[in-house]
C-alpha cells in the first residue's frame, strides 16, 4: 500500500461546497458501499465515495453473465442490484459515517417522484451529497431515458433539489448527440454539481456460439478506452456550464485525473481501475500531487480548468 | 481478509496439453486459505480484469508459504498465464471467496468435471472417494488422481467419449457409487453447470447433503462490482466472489 505523500501541495478541493481533503472519490457501482476495499485500506484516504446506486426498493439486477471484457475496457450490465434505499440508510450509512470522507449517495428512480422521496431521506439520514443517476444504460425504465431528454432531466434535478438539504449532483450520459445541451438543462434546473462520464453503451458477440457475451446484449463500457471520450466531454461541458464537474471515465493513474481536471473537472473518480488493483485510488491521488507539484501548483484543484486549447 | 500481493512462481508442470499447475510462493497466505477458494491472478498489463483461478492446495513452508493453482487455456488471459515461466512474478489478489464447509475427520464423496477437479484436492479425506469426469483421455490429469490417492481417497475416472475410465457422465458413476455406499456427509460438487445440475439431482435422490462450486464472469473478485451473479432458488442474486463460489446447492435456482 502506498504511503500518503507529504507533498508540500495541498490536495484539498471543494466539490459543490462539499469539502474533501483530496480530489479523488470511487466511482458509483465499482465500490460498493466501501465495505470490501475498506478491508484492504482505510477509506479516509479517499476523498469521497459514490455509493453504489440506489433505488425506493430492493432490485436483485439482471441475470447473468453481467461482465465482458473489451480492448482495454469492461462492459458490465449489472443492473442496479442494490438493497433499496432504506436497508442502505439501515446497514450501510452507519458504518460509512464512521468515515471521514465525502459520502455521496447516488440514486436511480422509475419516475421523478421516486427520485424525489429518497432524496428527501438520504438528506434526513446524512449523506454529504446526492449523486442523481439519469443514465443508468442497463434498466428499462427511467435511468438513461431521463438522461437522453433535456426536459426530462430538468424535471428530475427540480424535484430532487426540491426534496435535498444536501447539495445536488447529476450524472450525466455520453450516450448522447450533445451532452451539453443537457449539462445546461440541467444546471438551469438548479443542479449544483454535474459528475460525468457515465457508460458507453457497448456490446460483445462471442463469435463461436454468435451470442453476445452478455445476458442483456449490451451493457456499459468503463476503462481507460473511453478516458479520452470523457475528458472531450468534460471539457465542452465545463465551457457551457458554470457549475463544478466530477470528471470520471478510465482513470487509472496521476496523469489520467490531471487530464479530467485541467480539461474542467474539480474532482475526479476513480471506477474501474479498482478490479485490477484496489490501491488504484490511493495511486492516482498520490500521482496527481506529484504532477500538481511538478507543475508548479500549491494547490491540486489549481489543475482545473487549465488546459490551453488550441485556437482554430 | 484478502491481500495483494507478488508471488514468485516456484514450480509449472503441465498436466495435461490444456491445464497448466503452478506452485507460487506466497508469503504468509497459506494460513489464510480453506479449501475451495480462489485467487485472482492479473494476466498482463492489456487486460483490465483479473482471472480468478482455483486453489488446488497449500502448505505454510518457509521462507514462503506455497500454494498451488491449476487453470486452463481459455481465452486470451489464461494464456498468457499459460506463458510463464518458472521465477517470473504474478501479481495476485487472494484467497477470496467462501470455500467448502467440511472437517478433516469428514468423509466426502468428491465429484468433479474437467477444471471443476483441482479445487476437490484438498477436500479429500482418508475414506472419501473422488468421480472425477473428463471430456476426454488427453484432458485428464493424473497427477491430481495421484494426490488424492495419496491423501487416501478412491478414485474413479470417466470421460465423455469414453477413452479414459468409465465411459459416461460423471453422474452415472456417482450413482453407481451410491449403490454400494451411502455413508458420506456431504457430496462437494465443482464443474460446469450442466454438470453440477445432474451431481445435486443424484446427491438428492440419495438424500445426501451437497455442496457446489460454481463459477461465472467475474470483475472485481471482492464483492464490490457485483458481476458475478447467480440466481438462487429464492429469487435473489448472491455473487460467486463473495458469497460463492461454493453454495449449499438447495439455494441456487437450478432452473435459471
Amino acid at each position: 500500500m502506498p504511503d500518503q505523500v507529504k507533498s508540500p501541495v495541498d490536495q484539498s478541493v471543494t466539490l459543490a461546497g462539499v469539502r474533501m481533503k483530496n480530489p479523488v472519490v470511487v466511482a458509483s457501482g465499482t465500490f460498493g458501499f466501501g465495505r470490501e476495499y475498506g478491508e484492504f485500506y482505510n477509506l479516509e484516504e479517499l476523498g469521497g465515495i459514490c455509493c453504489k446506486g440506489l433505488t425506493p426498493a430492493r432490485r436483485e439486477g439482471n441475470p447473468p453473465p453481467r461482465i465482458a471484457e473489451t480492448p482495454m475496457g469492461i462492459l458490465n450490465s449489472v443492473g442496479l442490484q442494490n438493497p433499496g434505499v432504506d436497508a442502505f440508510i439501515a446497514q450501510e450509512l452507519p458504518e460509512l459515517k464512521k468515515h471521514d470522507l465525502a459520502i455521496i449517495a447516488n440514486i436511480s428512480g422509475n419516475t421523478p417522484e421516486e427520485y424525489g422521496e429518497m432524496c428527501e431521506k438520504l438528506s434526513q439520514a446524512g449523506v454529504d451529497m446526492i449523486e442523481v443517476n439519469i443514465s443508468c444504460p442497463n434498466v428499462k425504465a427511467g435511468g438513461l431515458a431521463y438522461g437522453t431528454r433535456p426536459e426530462l432531466a430538468a424535471e428530475v434535478t427540480q424535484i430532487a433539489k426540491r426534496h435535498a438539504t444536501v447539495p445536488v449532483m447529476v450524472k450525466l450520459s455520453p450516450n448522447v448527440t450533445d451532452i451539453t445541451e443537457i449539462a445546461r438543462a440541467v444546471e438551469g434546473a438548479g443542479a449544483d454539481a454535474l459528475s460525468l462520464i457515465n457508460t458507453l453503451r457497448g456490446m460483445r458477440i462471442d463469435i463461436n456460439t454468435r451470442r453476445p457475451v452478455l445476458h442483456m446484449n449490451t451493457g456499459g463500457l468503463s476503462g481507460p478506452a473511453v478516458l479520452p471520450v470523457a475528458v472531450r466531454m468534460v471539457w465542452e461541458v465545463a465551457n457551457a456550464v458554470s457549475i463544478p464537474i466530477l470528471g470520471m471515465g478510465g482513470v487509472a493513474k496521476g496523469e489520467d485525473a490531471a487530464q479530467l481536471m485541467m480539461a474542467g473537472a474539480c474532482a475526479v473518480a476513480v471506477g474501474t481501475a479498482c478490479f485490477a488493483d484496489p490501491y488504484a485510488p490511493l495511486k492516482v491521488r498520490d500521482e496527481l500531487a506529484e504532477i500538481a507539484c511538478r507543475l508548479g501548483h500549491e494547490r491540486v484543484s489549481d489543475l482545473t480548468g487549465t488546459v490551453q486549447p488550441w485556437g482554430n | 481478509m484478502p491481500i495483494q500481493q507478488i508471488c514468485t512462481i516456484a514450480a509449472v508442470t503441465k498436466l495435461n496439453p490444456y491445464a497448466y499447475h503452478f506452485v507460487l510462493e506466497a508469503g504468509k497466505m497459506g494460513s489464510l486459505i480453506r479449501a475451495g477458494q480462489f485467487l485472482h491472478i492479473k494476466c498482463g498489463d492489456s487486460r483490465l480484469l483479473r482471472r480468478p483461478i482455483s486453489i488446488c492446495q497449500w502448505q505454510e513452508d518457509e521462507p514462503e508459504d506455497l500454494v498451488s493453482i491449476v487453470f486452463e487455456v481459455r481465452g486470451e488471459g489464461t494464456q498468457w498465464l499459460a506463458e510463464r515461466e518458472e521465477g517470473e512474478k504474478l501479481d495476485v489478489l487472494g484467497p477470496l471467496g467462501d470455500g467448502f464447509s467440511i472437517r478433516p475427520e469428514g468423509r466426502y464423496l468428491l465429484v468433479g468435471g474437467g477444471i471443476g477437479v483441482p479445487p476437490l484436492v484438498s477436500c479429500a479425506t482418508p475414506g472419501s472417494t473422488a468421480v472425477l469426469g473428463f471430456r476426454s483421455a488427453d484432458r485428464a490429469m493424473p497427477l491430481l488422481v495421484d494426490r488424492l490417492k495419496e491423501k487416501g481417497c478412491g478414485a474413479y475416472i470417466t470421460s465423455d467419449d469414453g477413452t479414459i475410465g468409465a465411459h459416461g457422465f460423471v453422474d452415472a458413476q456417482m450413482r453407481a457409487v451410491l449403490e454400494q455406499d451411502q455413508a458420506y456427509d456431504a457430496v462437494l460438487a465443482c464443474g460446469p453447470k450442466p454438470m453440477l445440475r445432474s451431481v445435486v439431482k443424484a446427491a438428492e435422490a440419495f438424500g445426501l447433503p451437497c455442496q457446489v462450486s460454481m463459477e461465472e464472469r467475474m470483475a472485481c473478485g471482492v464483492g464490490a462490482c457485483l458481476g458475478c451473479a447467480v440466481r438462487m432458488a429464492d429469487g435473489s442474486m448472491k455473487h460467486v466472489c463473495k458469497d460463492g463460489p461454493v453454495f449449499p446447492a438447495e439455494e441456487v435456482d437450478w432452473d435459471a
